[in-house]
């Protein structure tokens, strides 16, 4: 699946996206963060603080404990603010 | 003649009275127009240092439909006859433009009411995040809780429902 980052997360991991092949046990978003936050030493950065990190699944706001299901975006960010 | 609902993510300066005044172009049944309008302010950072710009960076695409789920939801609450949200994404400097939210309506409730709710909603839900540029750095904006207790109050009291 494709991962978008914005903001300060982009900054941090040093990527705006990237395509990833999580494994299966991998099902849910916050399954997802921690999986990332694992594979080096810049998305660990990233993904330090969960509470402060927001996800869009297929461009919809979800919550951590959401399933991936068949998704082929995921957007990781900081809080919204825009207006 | 329908409704005419717009939502346009774009990187120049809008008119927001040319903006309003297509909402009433050649029609009788408007009877109420608000138009708020979101500028970029100059305030002075924690240490004082003056901001020159502020970068908005934006998630192309569900910008768009996000602000869109969120007049489809406005519509749904009040009697709209049309609205238009313009938000602007890029480096902006203090006293432009960032955001226009412009509601018509038979009566002038619908129409306040409306456009603070899209105002409220799109603070805390649409991917938008800005960046300080000063004459010492950089540094994204913290969201405010404030915004979230604003935001929040359209779904406590079901407003209209």
């Amino acid at each position: 699946m494709r991962v978008l980052y914005f903001a300060w997360l982009r900054e941090r991991v040093g990527l705006a996206e990237e395509d990833v092949a999580p494994p299966p046990e991998v099902s849910t978003v916050a399954d997802l963060a921690r999986w990332l936050a694992g594979r080096d030493e810049a998305h660990a950065h990233a993904f330090e603080n969960p509470a402060v990190v927001r996800a869009a699944l297929d461009r919809r706001h979800v919550k951590p404990d959401t399933p991936l299901g068949g998704a082929r975006e995921i957007a990781f960010f900081p809080p919204m603010t825009g207006g | 003649m329908s409704g005419v609902f717009t939502v346009r993510i774009q990187e120049p300066p809008f008119d927001a009275a040319a903006e309003s005044a297509s909402l009433t172009l050649g029609r009788t049944d408007v009877g109420a127009v608000v138009t708020f309008t979101g500028l970029c302010r100059a305030d002075a950072g924690a240490d004082g240092a003056a901001l020159a710009a502020l970068t908005l960076e934006h998630y192309p695409g569900m910008a768009e439909e996000e602000i869109t789920r969120h007049l489809e939801e406005a519509r749904r609450r009040w009697p709209l006859l049309g609205a238009t949200v313009v938000h602007r994404h890029g480096r902006i400097t203090p006293g432009e433009p960032i955001v226009l939210v412009v509601t018509s309506s038979a009566h002038r409730s619908a129409a306040f009411h409306a456009a603070e709710f899209l105002m409220d909603w799109l603070k805390t839900n649409a991917p938008f995040w800005k960046k300080e540029e000063r004459a010492d750095g950089g540094a994204w904006v913290a969201a405010k809780a404030s915004d979230d207790v604003a935001a929040d109050r359209w779904t406590a009291t079901g407003e209209s429902r």
